[in-house]
């Protein structure tokens, strides 16, 4: 039994470093030159409408934050909805991925793409499939640090 | 006006460490954006992300480790007035725009759109 594991472990292994070998060497620096260029042009529109919210409609420095993450998504998911956001994503990688507009891209790319297995099992059953686990561990890791606050809190101490 | 460079340095930069992370690390996106998720909320226990957002304002804000921290400091506002419980009742409050919108606009989404290919 135990050779018999160790053995699929060595082929696995094997079969790891041929893959490794096989695959396309990634242009990480050019990757991540594009990444900054995208993800930092999103942040940079995520300033000028947090500005557009404050001047306009009255919202403060510290509460404009949720209408500019609300406004993103719906421009994100109009443009998932269109194919554009993809295309962007192709050659952007996390500069897309990693802002909000991401989030909201995996969400409404998920839902568009099941529509045909139908509306409850197809469009609301895959529509996490991406964004579930982000929401479960965000919330998971947060609560485990507000538990930690609170019993430092607690004991007293900071 | 600074600050929107500010928001094009800080914010680019997370998403670099995003790339480097599914580039270098191999991690698929789900990864990435789970791990940086935990990062956000841990960096808030700590403190050190009230102080990034002061500073670089979208450019932390709009990257996805602000929705960590974001669920972490909805859950100690409520910890502070209802106690315990107040982590559980807090914690979506202040994401809850950007959860909502997200589930609402991809839904009706796909309703109006068709898959490509």
């Amino acid at each position: 039994m135990k050779s018999n594991s160790n053995n699929s472990n060595i082929e696995k292994q094997k079969y790891k470093e041929f893959a490794q070998q096989r695959e396309p060497k990634r242009p990480v620096l050019k990757n991540c030159i594009k990444a900054f260029i995208v993800g930092g042009s999103i942040c940079a529109f995520g300033q000028i409408i947090q500005y557009f919210y404050i001047n306009y409609f009255g919202y403060t420095e510290k509460n404009a934050g949720d209408p500019t993450a609300a406004t993103l998504i719906i421009i994100s998911i109009i443009l998932t909805g269109l194919g554009v956001y993809d295309d962007i994503a192709q050659w952007a990688g996390a500069g897309t991925a990693v802002p909000i507009t991401g989030f909201a891209n995996t969400i409404s790319s998920a839902a568009i793409e099941h529509r045909s297995e139908g509306y409850v099992l197809g469009v609301g059953g895959n529509m996490f499939k991406v964004a579930g686990p982000v929401i479960v561990f965000g919330t998971v890791s947060a609560f485990a640090v507000a538990i930690v606050k609170m019993l430092i809190n607690y004991l007293g101490g900071m | 006006m600074e600050k929107i460079i500010w928001a094009f340095i800080v914010g680019g930069t997370i998403c670099v460490i995003g790339q480097i992370m599914m580039d270098v690390f191999r991690l698929t996106p789900a990864h990435t954006m789970s791990t940086l998720v935990v990062v956000g909320a841990i960096l808030g226990g700590l403190g050190l992300y009230e102080p990034l957002v002061k500073f670089a304002g979208a450019g932390a804000t709009v990257p996805i480790c602000s929705f960590g921290n974001s669920l972490l400091k909805g859950a100690l506002q409520e910890l502070s007035e209802h106690g315990a419980i107040g982590v559980l009742i807090g914690i979506f409050k202040l994401t809850s725009a950007g959860i909502s919108s997200a589930i609402i606009f991809g839904f009706i989404a796909s309703l109006i759109f068709k898959p490509k290919g």
